[in-house]
């Protein structure tokens, strides 16, 4: 049994502890909320866009001039993964998902024979694929220290996705982030970039003959050369913010159990301390009633 | 029968409301667009938007570039950036014209798309400018 002192320690560290992960646990609830508000005004902007394009894929569809972009280069030779993680660790299982589900991705396709490049955005992420699969990595992006992601940074990696696409660096895009379902659920999700995905309803117009009939100016090719980079930076955008808000929600759930794990360790360690003082009263009434007998 | 305009920057939906006409910034020339229009999808250059209701303007925005889609009822504005004419800033126009005329400058005289793209934010910086000094 450890002495009374050594109880007295242990107790007040692991109440330091609590302090810490609930201070977390508020500010991560906080951030929270900021990420999904972020995420939801974006969500008018990437459903209108994903209407225009499906006017403009469904004109262009079966177009031997269609652009890279949409109906990718032909081969599927060369896989670029782009895995999107938190800068920052403590936040449950988040980052190793995304790891984990870009080695599994990587290891298949090179099963199959397919040469696979990887992008990571995040330092957890970037840490973790190069200590695993270091010689794929091709690049690394970070947000470390940024108040809030931008616009700017997904139209970042849609320029620098584009630019490789042009050169023939890969066949077909896919990023991998942590989609927030809700706050105790991301999903890990794997969404096609390059060829972009039809928007549902592209081959048939489903909203009747009026989604059919528009006229292009200055004509469908020139717009969609346009369009198409800045859908790529919209989807990645969108799963940027996912990730962001369930990387905060991952935090608020894990500084959630640490705290009432701490708060059961206070409890036991309570009850065991004063087990030891009891012990050592009566031990210490033992000795005396003895002495007094004995006289 | 009025026409549903919105402006939609991709960090967020900037306005939506019924006006009676609105002049957008098309890549082929300045475009007005009343209700019951046919159905067209856009490009745009750096310019201003107009808001009409009436004869009178109602609100100005400046856009950077983006598309737009117009059917019958609505005309959606997807704009890269907007912003209200009145808080438009000369500075930043020129600052952004300075740049545009660098990476103009710096880029490879037989590249053409990238010239092309130097050339378009020219004129977005170009109609920033403009835009600062209408307001």
């Amino acid at each position: 049994m450890p002495s009374l002192k050594a109880f007295r320690t242990r107790i007040n560290s692991v109440k330091s502890t609590q302090k810490i992960t609930s201070a977390m646990k508020m500010v991560a609830a906080s951030k929270l909320r900021r990420a999904q508000m972020q995420a939801e005004a974006a969500r008018p902007y990437a459903e209108r866009m994903e209407r225009m394009l499906g006017a403009l894929a469904a004109s262009v569809q079966g177009s031997p001039t269609a652009p890279a972009l949409l109906a990718g280069t032909g081969g599927e030779k060369t896989h670029l993964l782009i895995a999107v993680t938190a800068d920052r660790g403590l936040a449950g299982a988040f980052n190793t998902n995304v790891g984990r589900a870009t080695r599994q991705l990587a290891q298949a396709l090179e099963r199959e024979g397919k040469t696979v490049k990887i992008l990571a955005v995040g330092r957890k992420g970037r840490d973790y694929l190069k200590r695993e699969m270091g010689s794929r990595l091709i690049g690394d992006i970070s947000y470390a220290g940024r108040k809030r992601i931008e616009f700017a940074d997904a139209e970042e990696i849609g320029v620098r996705v584009t630019t490789m696409l042009g050169s023939g660096e890969f066949d077909v895009c896919t990023v991998i982030y942590n989609r927030f379902r809700s706050v105790i659920s991301q999903v890990t999700t794997e969404t096609r970039l390059v060829p972009a995905p039809m928007p549902e309803g592209a081959e048939a117009p489903a909203a009747g003959a009026a989604q059919a009939i528009y006229e292009f100016e200055p004509d469908e090719e020139t717009i969609l050369a346009k369009l198409l980079p800045q859908a790529l930076a919209v989807q990645t955008y969108r799963a940027l913010l996912e990730s962001a808000a369930g990387e905060h929600a991952a935090r608020m759930t894990a500084m959630d159990n640490a705290t009432r794990n701490a708060g059961d360790m206070i409890k036991r360690l309570t009850l065991n301390y004063n087990r030891a003082r009891q012990a050592n009263i009566t031990k210490e009434l033992i000795e005396i009633i003895s002495g007094a007998e004995a006289v | 029968m009025p026409l549903d305009l919105e402006i939609v920057s991709p960090e967020k939906l900037l306005l939506s409301r019924p006006v009676d006409m609105v002049v957008i910034p098309a890549a082929e020339g300045e475009m007005g667009v009343l209700p019951q229009h046919s159905p067209m999808i856009l490009l745009l250059r750096g310019g201003t938007i107009r808001l009409y209701e009436g004869n009178n303007v109602t609100d100005q925005f400046y856009v950077a570039g983006g598309f737009a889609e117009i059917t019958p009822e609505r005309c959606t504005v997807l704009a890269n950036e907007a912003i209200p004419l009145a808080e438009v800033s000369r500075s930043e126009g020129e600052r952004r014209l300075a740049a545009a005329e660098a990476e103009y400058n710096a880029a490879d005289k037989m590249d053409v798309p990238a010239l092309d793209a130097a050339m378009d934010k020219m004129q977005s910086a170009r109609a920033m400018i403009e835009a600062a000094q209408a307001a």
